[in-house]
């Protein structure tokens, strides 16, 4: 697997905290790569990196060989689209106007909104299931529905690659597995998805490429089923377990032990 | 929904041209719709046509830029702030051009309309400077330091109103916004200067679209969110000192009119910019033939016609605020 997008011995830091050292990771290309790790282990932070929110202290993260700082901000949003945690939309606004303004990227100051535009919000809003909310206001949706608008702004951005920062919090279990059939479809489309995800069974049953992260260090990173086991969940979540083969895919599957908080 | 917007912002033009020349015939001498068109096209020297050309219509034109000035500052501020109850006022403007034409009447160097624009202009100036040079890490911070400040500039300014009667006086006169009397002040400078703020608002409204969605998504999506608050800052500066100095302090214009505006214009940033910048004179020019018809003799300043008409506008959307939060 080849990698266009990657980190390079970075150093990451807010004030004096240091919250990753020397870090270096390759995302690989279409592929599904799902970041896991206990709470404060720096997977949102490494994921804030990448998009150029966050600075690096020292080390870079590159796109194309080329260090994302040096890319105009308008041109890093047409490659890397980002959705936050917890977005929070503008009063009043509908969801195809929402949607619509994830095309910003795409318009120079004096353009009109274009055929492209439209055709661009309209599939958006159909791949992430919200053309029928169109004309509904954002904040009467369901928690599920809007984190489905949100997927669609991203998703107008119409950028290669898709960064998402827990993705599934707030949903329900059904919207949640929604969620992330859409997600592999998109990286079936070609696409590379990578999401900070919560949930260790769904992200070895959905991620081609796992990164299982603890106090700002990459512990282990490959195929679920090669790296996953209850060594692993013992070093990075403390948690005693027993992994067993998920009776639908065949991928690892974590089963807590009796008395595991103790 | 872009052809409805575009209809009804022809309709507000069309409203905004109707309400200037019936406007301009109204007051104390009455002069006939059709004369008013005449002596703008067809000066012929009449009384009618002197009070029209020389009164009137320069005092209309001030209504229109200093409606339009304080409409789309208050959009933008309202969209910087993600509040929708903020108004340019917060940021210490106003307070800074009171404070100046104070201390300027008070060291004599404000005594004409000139120097008291004059003074206006610069004390807007240096008070968005000192806020943003404190405030500039946040929003929050700057509508923070703005509140400190106005508070501390208007206790300067009254600790000297106070010693000085005649300062008294000549700032009664300017506090009170009007227009009256303010179209022989030398406008054209200001006027300008709000027709390029107000393009430079409409240029920069998409981006604003963006900021709206948070600093973080904003920035994800392209936009140089510091580079473009810092604009934004920069034309409610302009915008509201330049209202300021040409007509005095006019509160509720800057908070109400883009509420208004959010009715046709719906979230968009540039139709609410649009939109403001067509209503703002609008209702500037409406609550100025009311301040010249509502007494028998003499006249109403303007700001207080404003003020009756933003109490209740004030209070109708916190209710709707209310509900939304509620939802």
């Amino acid at each position: 697997m080849t990698a266009r997008l990657t980190a390079r011995e970075l150093t990451l830091r807010y004030g004096d905290r240091v919250v990753s050292a020397r870090l270096t990771l390759d995302v690989p290309d279409g592929a599904f790569t799902a970041i896991v790790g206990p709470n404060a282990c720096g997977k949102s932070t490494l994921l804030r990196a990448f998009v150029r929110l966050l600075k690096p202290a020292d080390g870079q993260v590159t796109l194309d060989d080329r260090d994302v700082t040096a890319y105009p901000t308008k041109a890093l949003a047409r490659s890397l689209g980002f959705l936050p945690q917890d977005p929070v939309a503008p009063e009043d606004i509908r969801v195809r106007q929402l949607v619509a303004r994830g095309r910003f990227p795409h318009q120079s100051l004096l353009s009109t909104w274009s055929a492209a535009d439209e055709d661009a919000v309209t599939a958006a809003m159909e791949a992430a299931g919200v053309e029928d909310l169109a004309d509904r206001p954002v904040h009467q949706l369901s928690g599920g529905q809007r984190q489905r608008t949100w997927i669609a702004v991203v998703l107008a951005q119409d950028t290669p690659y898709l960064l998402l920062d827990e993705p599934t919090s707030f949903l329900d279990i059904t919207h949640q597995y929604q969620l992330l059939e859409l997600l592999g479809g998109l990286r079936d489309q070609g696409r590379t998805v990578i999401a900070v995800l919560h949930d260790i069974n769904q992200a070895c049953r959905y991620a081609d490429h796992l990164v299982a992260m603890k106090e700002g260090r990459i512990v282990a990173e490959g195929a679920a089923a090669d790296i996953v086991d209850a060594v692993l969940l013992k070093e990075v979540f403390e948690l005693p377990c027993v992994v067993v083969p998920d009776p639908v895919t065949g991928t690892p599957m974590v089963v807590p032990l009796p008395g595991a908080s103790s | 929904m872009t052809g409805r917007r575009v209809a009804l912002l022809s309709g507000a033009l069309v409203l905004l041209v109707v309400v200037a020349v019936v406007g301009v015939g109204i007051g104390a001498h009455h002069v006939p719709v059709v004369e008013v068109v005449r002596a703008l096209l067809d000066h012929n020297g009449s009384p009618d046509h002197v009070v029209v050309r020389d009164v009137r219509a320069p005092r209309a034109l001030l209504a229109v830029g200093a409606g339009a000035a304080l409409a789309v500052a208050g959009v933008l501020i309202q969209v910087l702030m993600r509040n929708p109850l903020a108004e340019p006022g917060v940021l210490g403007v106003t307070a800074g051009a009171g404070f100046a034409i104070t201390a300027g009447s008070a060291l004599g160097l404000a005594a004409s309309p000139a120097g008291e624009l004059g003074a206006a202009v610069a004390g807007a100036v240096i008070a968005t400077l000192l806020v943003y040079s404190v405030g500039r890490r946040s929003p929050l911070r700057l509508v923070l330091t703005g509140v400190a400040l106005t508070a501390v500039l208007s206790g300067l300014s009254l600790g000297l109103r106070l010693l000085l009667p005649d300062v008294f006086d000549r700032y009664r006169f300017w506090s009170v916004g009007s227009l009256a009397g303010r179209e022989q002040a030398p406008n054209t400078v200001p006027l300008l200067v709000i027709a390029v703020a107000v393009a430079c608002a409409l240029l920069l409204a998409r981006q604003l679209d963006a900021v709206e969605l948070g600093e973080t998504v904003a920035q994800t999506l392209g936009v140089n969110v510091h580079r473009v608050r810092l604009a934004a800052l920069v034309l409610i500066t302009v915008l509201s000192g330049a209202a300021t100095a040409i007509a005095g302090p006019i509160l509720f214009v800057g908070l109400m009119v883009p509420h208004l505006a959010r009715r046709f214009a719906g979230s968009s940033v540039p139709w609410l910019t649009a939109f403001a910048a067509v209503l703002g004179p609008v209702l500037l020019l409406v609550a100025d033939i009311g301040s010249r018809v509502l007494l028998p003799t003499g006249e109403v300043p303007v700001a207080i016609v404003t003020a009756f008409l933003g109490g209740p506008v004030l209070i109708w959307a916190v209710r709707r605020h209310g509900a939304v939060a509620a939802a």
